[in-house]
């Protein structure tokens, strides 16, 4: 009954249909701000909308949150980067079943001066620990997103725990990769990036990549359709049609076939 | 400095030569705080009102409460929504979560607080000045509500402005509960804050000048038709 009125308030404002074009089938994907932030997803996707008429509406935030999103039956379809947290996902019935998307690579960026003294290096836990002894500033994500589970993997690998310095040298900001490579520009501080956000960003100001090549650095991105026997209002059709598309020849190609600043960032790898 | 202000004029530019997406954008902003200023006016000026002439027990918590809500953080009121609009919320089946709905419900729970402080105060003091003419005419004090809210319309104006300038200006709790979504829930203050973190900061600041001109806009549209209907109201007189 309570239902029933607020619905029926609802239609009688004209708002749950006239304001958004509600009438063409379309899928939530709740994504990583990677994807988003470099254009990737705006590059590739009227591709798919034309071919399949199916409208995708991209809630851009951090993976931990997509993922928690997700589980709360807010979304079709996840794309995001954090493998284990994904495996995970899938093995506790949310997911229909994780598939590899893309790659791109991690970069460390820092200051010109680079008071670390880590430029040019490819092992990303020297470099690390170059900087924890310098206790130069590390602008980390602090938001749980895949960058920032990374990020804490090489923290571990290299044996070291940067939390004790929490608010000293090593500055959890809390926010996207933008954000945090704004502030990381403000403060002169070094930063873990994903490369494709870091050529798209338009505010680099003293910042350069010093760090790069590390095979740890690998960044895998996997797709992962939301289990409709967990939620039913699921559209798993569409969602299915979408995964379907990235993973195939044609969301490879278009995947490929992006580029910033002349090159390539993202390389299809699904199976 | 030099090349943010280019950067600055180019992206003024940009927006000017009438870019529809942009136009899109800011038109929805509009679409969706002025829509829920106008359910804001609905709720708050009648529960205010009612809470400027009703005498009853626990009335001054409720006003001390009121007044509080003037300044519940944003993202609260965001999480708060999604909490009720998720699919695995009390309110999922509406499918209203990701929509300009979500957002209007949203700002509607920031706004209605302040239209209603705002109206009680404006209110209470015209009921004290006309409470004997309204004793004398026998009229009682929950029936004198619409008069009073019709004799305090101009006042009561600046309660809705104020009201509409926090809803405008908001982020926290839309980026929440609209997920900034591309041609369906993006708005001025989400747009804002998505060019700020790709590093595009000329741009985003040029949106925020938008965003002030139009705050510019109304309120000298709201204050010229309140000096008017004023004007009238004075050679009526």
């Amino acid at each position: 009954m309570f239902r029933a009125l607020i619905r029926a308030a609802v239609m009688a404002l004209g708002l749950s249909t006239s304001m958004v074009s509600a009438e063409e089938p379309f899928i939530v994907v709740q994504s990583t701000t990677s994807t988003q932030n470099s254009g990737l997803l705006e590059y590739i996707l009227p591709w798919f909308e034309a071919e399949s008429g199916i409208d995708v509406r991209v809630v851009a935030v951090g993976t931990g949150q997509a993922i928690r999103n997700a589980i709360n039956g807010d979304a079709d379809v996840l794309l995001v980067h954090a493998k284990p947290a994904e495996e995970q996902f899938v093995a506790d019935g949310w997911g229909v079943e994780r598939k590899d998307l893309m790659y791109n690579d991690f970069i460390l960026v820092g200051p010109k001066s680079d008071p670390a003294g880590i430029r040019g290096g490819a092992d990303i836990l020297a470099a690390l620990s170059a900087i924890a002894a310098a206790e130069v500033p590390f602008a980390s994500r602090g938001d749980d997103s895949g960058t920032h589970k990374a990020e804490l993997g090489h923290w571990s690998a290299a044996g070291l725990d940067p939390t004790d310095a929490s608010g000293a040298w090593y500055r959890e900001t809390g926010s996207g990769m933008g954000a945090t490579l704004n502030v990381a520009s403000g403060m002169d501080a070094y930063t873990l990036t994903d490369r494709a956000t870091w050529l798209s960003f338009g505010n680099k100001g003293n910042l350069e990549v010093l760090v790069e090549g590390d095979p740890r650095l690998f960044n895998q991105y996997g797709v992962i359709l939301v289990n409709p026997e967990k939620h039913v209002h699921v559209r798993a059709a569409s969602g299915q049609r979408f995964v379907e598309w990235l993973t195939g020849p044609d969301g490879q190609e278009a995947i490929a076939s992006f580029r910033l600043e002349g090159q390539q960032v993202f390389f299809p790898n699904a199976q | 400095m030099q090349g943010f202000a280019s950067e600055f004029s180019a992206a003024v530019a940009l927006i000017f030569e009438g870019d529809s997406e942009l136009w899109a954008i800011v038109l929805l902003s509009l679409k969706v705080s002025v829509f829920a200023v106008l359910i804001s006016a609905l709720i708050g000026m009648p529960v205010g009102a009612a809470l400027a002439v009703a005498r009853f027990p626990g009335r001054r918590m409720l006003i001390v409460l009121m007044n509080a809500l003037m300044g519940f953080p944003p993202v609260v009121v965001g999480l708060l929504v999604y909490l009720m609009l998720s699919r695995s919320g009390p309110l999922g089946v509406l499918e209203l979560l990701y929509t300009p709905t979500a957002m209007i419900i949203a700002q509607v729970v920031l706004v209605t607080p302040i239209v209603a402080a705002l109206t009680r105060q404006v209110v209470e003091m015209l009921a004290e000045e006309y409470s004997e003419q309204l004793r004398s005419l026998g009229v009682s004090r929950l029936a004198s509500v619409p008069v009073l809210l019709w004799d305090a319309r101009l006042a009561l104006v600046t309660a809705l402005l104020a009201g509409f300038g926090r809803a405008i200006a908001e982020v926290g709790a839309v980026i929440i509960v609209g997920g900034n979504i591309n041609h369906v829930t993006r708005v001025m203050t989400t747009t804002i804050a998505l060019e700020t973190s790709k590093g595009n900061l000329a741009l985003a600041l040029a949106l925020g000048a938008i965003l002030i001109g139009i705050a510019i806009a109304v309120n000298a549209m709201v204050s010229a038709v309140s000096l008017r209907a004023e004007q009238e109201g004075l050679r009526h007189a």
